[in-house]
C-alpha cells in the first residue's frame, strides 16, 4: 500500500466540476500528512483541457481513450479498477454524483475494498481511514471505520473547500490506456432540459416549497407568498416527482444550484441533495414544524411552526 | 421481462430518531419502520413496465422488522410475487445485504433487479451498484427513465440540473431507481388485507453475510455549529418579526 490519495475527478463541458476541486484539496491535505502525494485521476478521450485545471493536484493520471469518452459505469469501473489494483493508494475519494456513486460502489464490490459514502469528513488511524457520514437524511451522523488495501470514500458535495483544490502548478501528467470497450453499457447522447417559463437561479427571491405542503392544491400559498415578496417559486425534489411542480423549478443535487439574496424554505427537511443546492443562498429562512430539521442547520432564521399558520400571515403583513 | 425489486424498510424520519446505549446504531425499539422512498419509484417502474411489455415482477426483501407490510403492499399494488430472505434482527449493512441478495437473485434468471437509488440508514454505498458487482453484471444508478430496447433497456441516468444522459444497457442488469416514469400508485387498505389473505410469502433461508471492512463506531446529532436563529412566540409573532428582519435587510419595501 502506497500513502498515495487518489481523486476521481469529474469533468462536464470542458470543465472539472466544483466538486472534484474539493476532492483534490482534501486529498493534498492528507497526502502531505502522510507523506503521498495527491494523484488526480481522471478519465476521457480528449483531456487536454481538462488536465490544465488540475494545477492543484501533485501529479495526474489520465486514462485516455475512446472507451471512457463519456461515462458508463461499466467503463470506469474497470479503467479505475486496474489502477487501484496496480498503485494500491491509501484512499480514493469520489463525489457523490452519479459517477461518484456508480463508480465507488462499484469498486468496492467488484475490488472487495471498504467504501463509504456521504463524507462530511475524511482522516487516518494508522492505515485505516474514519469516516463521518451524514445519514438519516441529515439528522445523525455516523463515524466509520474503513479497514482494507485502499479505503474508498464517496463525498457530499460542500464538505470541503473547493479553493483548496485549485492550483496553476504544472504537475506531471501519466497517460494511461483506457480498457477496451465493453458493449454492455453505450453512451447514447446528453438530453438538456428544456428551456423554462422562470429560472430559478437568476432569482433574487425564491420561496421554496417541499413535501410538508402535503397536496398539489396548498402550493397557492406559498405562490402568493413569493409574489408578495416580488420572488419566484423554488421547491425540493419531491414535489416535481409527485408532478405538483415542473422539474425546473427544483434546487439541489439534481436540480438546479441557486445563490439568491433570500431563500425562504417552506416544508423542506433539509436533507444533503438539496441543501447541496441552496446552502450559499445570502439569507436562509426555514419555516419547518420539526425543530430538529437539519435545514436548521443551514438556515439563518428558523421557525418551528405550522407552515399553514406562518406562510399566509406572513404573505399578509408582506403585502401590506 | 422478468424483473426483482428489492425492497427495504428503513426508519421514518417523520418519528424521532433514538440512539441506543450502544452508541453506534439506532435503538430498535424506538423505530417505527416506512418503505424507502426511492423503493417505491423502483416498484411502481417495474410494475409500469410490466404492464407495457409483459412479464413478471418479484417483491424481494431480506426478512426484518415490518418486512411483511411492504410485500404484501407489493402484492396488492400488481407484483406477482414476494419473496422473503433470511431473517435478520438488525438490517444488515449495504454490502452484506447485498451478497446475501446476490446469491439468491443470481440463479433465478431475472432480466432486470431494480431498487431505490438509495436508503438512509447505511453508509457503506448503493446496493444496486453492489449488488451489480457481485453478480457481475451491469449495472446504472440514478435512473429516471427505463424504456425495453433489443437485448435489453435504454434508461436515463440523471445528472444536476436536470441534464440526464441515455444509456444502452444490456440485460442482466441491475438499475438504482431515482424516480418513477408516474407517481408511485397507493394500495387501499382493504386490498393490502386482501393480499394477506389470497397470497403467500415465499420464504429462502440465508444466513448473514460478510461486509468488506466498515465498522460504524458512533452515531451522534450534528454539532450544532452554525445553527439557525430560532423565531418563537406564535405564527402572528414569528412573521412580524421575521418582516421587520427582512425590512432592515431591505428585502421587504
Ligand atoms: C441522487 C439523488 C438526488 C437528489 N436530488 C435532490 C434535489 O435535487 N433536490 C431535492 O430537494 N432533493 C433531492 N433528493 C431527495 C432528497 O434525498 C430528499 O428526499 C428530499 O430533499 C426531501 O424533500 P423535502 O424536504 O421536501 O421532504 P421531507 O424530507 O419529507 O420533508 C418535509 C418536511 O416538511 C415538514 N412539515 C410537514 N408538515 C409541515 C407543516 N404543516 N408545517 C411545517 N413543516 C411541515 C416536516 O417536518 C419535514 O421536515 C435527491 C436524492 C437522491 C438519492
Ligand atoms: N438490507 C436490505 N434489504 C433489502 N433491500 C435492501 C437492503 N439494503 C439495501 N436495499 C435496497 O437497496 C436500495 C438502496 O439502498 P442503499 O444501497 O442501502 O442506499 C434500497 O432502497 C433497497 O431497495
Amino acid at each position: 500500500m502506497s500513502q498515495d490519495i487518489f481523486t476521481l475527478v469529474e469533468h462536464r463541458d470542458g470543465q472539472v466540476t466544483e466538486g472534484s476541486f474539493e476532492l483534490i484539496g482534501k486529498a493534498k491535505a492528507l497526502a502531505a500528512a502522510a507523506g503521498g502525494k495527491a494523484v488526480a485521476v481522471v478519465l476521457g478521450d480528449d483531456l487536454g483541457a481538462i488536465t490544465a485545471q488540475l494545477g492543484g493536484a501533485d501529479a495526474v493520471i489520465q486514462v485516455a481513450g475512446a472507451s471512457v469518452a463519456d461515462f458508463t459505469p461499466t467503463a470506469y469501473v474497470a479503467a479505475v479498477s486496474a489502477l487501484l489494483r496496480e498503485r494500491e493508494p491509501a484512499l480514493m475519494l469520489f463525489t457523490g454524483s452519479a459517477e461518484g456513486m456508480d463508480s465507488s460502489a462499484g469498486l468496492s464490490a467488484t475490488l472487495g475494498l471498504p467504501l463509504a459514502g456521504y463524507a462530511t469528513d475524511v482522516s487516518r488511524e494508522g492505515d485505516a481511514a474514519v469516516v463521518t457520514s451524514q445519514v438519516y437524511g441529515g439528522k445523525l451522523m455516523a463515524e466509520a471505520v474503513l479497514e482494507g488495501a485502499t479505503a474508498l470514500v464517496s463525498a457530499i458535495a460542500g464538505a470541503f473547500p473547493a479553493d483548496a483544490g485549485r492550483g496553476d502548478g504544472s504537475p506531471a501528467v501519466e497517460t494511461v490506456d483506457a480498457p477496451a470497450a465493453d458493449v454492455r453499457v453505450t453512451f447514447r447522447r446528453l438530453i438538456h432540459p428544456e428551456a423554462a417559463d422562470v429560472d430559478i437561479t437568476k432569482e433574487d427571491i425564491l420561496v421554496a416549497v417541499g413535501r410538508g405542503i402535503g397536496d398539489a392544491d396548498e402550493i397557492e400559498i406559498v405562490e402568493e407568498l413569493a409574489e408578495a415578496l416580488g420572488g419566484a417559486v423554488a421547491c425540493s425534489r419531491p414535489v416535481v416527482d409527485a408532478g405538483w411542480l415542473p422539474k425546473a423549478r427544483q434546487v439541489g443535487k439534481s436540480g438546479h444550484k441557486v445563490k439568491p439574496k433570500l431563500y425562504v424554505a417552506v416544508g423542506i427537511s433539509g436533507a444533503p441533495e438539496h441543501l447541496e443546492g441552496m446552502r450559499d443562498a445570502e439569507l436562509i429562512v426555514a419555516i419547518n414544524s420539526d425543530a430538529k430539521a437539519p435545514i436548521f442547520g443551514v438556515a439563518h432564521y428558523g421557525i418551528s411552526e405550522d407552515l399553514f399558520d406562518v406562510v399566509p400571515a406572513l404573505t399578509e403583513l408582506v403585502a401590506g | 421481462m422478468n424483473i426483482a425489486v428489492i425492497l427495504k424498510q428503513v426508519p421514518d424520519l417523520a418519528e424521532e430518531l433514538e440512539i441506543a446505549d450502544s452508541g453506534a446504531e439506532l435503538d430498535p425499539d424506538e423505530i417505527s419502520w416506512v418503505l424507502n422512498e426511492f423503493d417505491d419509484h423502483a416498484l411502481e417502474e417495474a410494475l409500469q413496465l410490466k404492464e407495457a411489455t409483459g412479464g413478471t415482477v418479484t417483491a424481494v426483501a431480506l426478512g426484518g422488522e415490518d418486512v411483511a407490510d411492504a410485500l404484501y403492499t407489493a402484492l396488492a399494488k400488481g407484483a406477482d410475487t414476494a419473496l422473503k430472505v433470511g431473517d435478520f434482527e438488525t438490517p444488515p449493512a449495504t454490502h452484506a445485504a447485498a451478497r446475501t441478495l446476490a446469491g439468491v437473485l443470481g440463479g433465478r434468471g431475472f432480466d432486470l433487479i431494480l431498487t431505490g437509488v438509495q436508503a438512509i440508514d447505511d453508509v457503506d454505498g448503493w446496493t444496486a451498484p453492489v449488488v451489480a458487482g457481485y453478480l457481475g453484471v451491469p449495472h446504472v444508478s440514478v435512473v429516471t427513465h427505463i424504456a425495453p430496447a433489443d437485448g435489453g433497456v435504454t434508461v436515463n441516468q440523471e445528472y444536476a440540473g436536470g441534464v440526464v444522459a441515455e444509456l444502452d444497457v444490456h440485460t442482466p442488469a441491475v438499475l438504482g431507481v431515482q424516480a418513477a416514469r408516474a407517481v408511485p400508485r397507493y394500495a387501499p387498505v382493504s386490498k393490502v388485507r386482501q393480499a394477506m389473505q389470497t397470497s403467500t410469502i415465499e420464504e429462502v433461508d440465508a444466513e448473514a453475510a460478510a461486509g468488506t471492512g466498515v465498522t460504524v463506531r458512533r452515531l451522534f446529532a450534528p454539532e450544532a455549529g452554525g445553527h439557525a436563529e430560532m423565531l418563537s412566540g406564535g405564527a402572528d409573532a414569528v412573521a412580524e418579526r421575521l418582516v421587520e428582519i427582512l425590512k432592515e435587510r431591505g428585502l421587504v419595501g
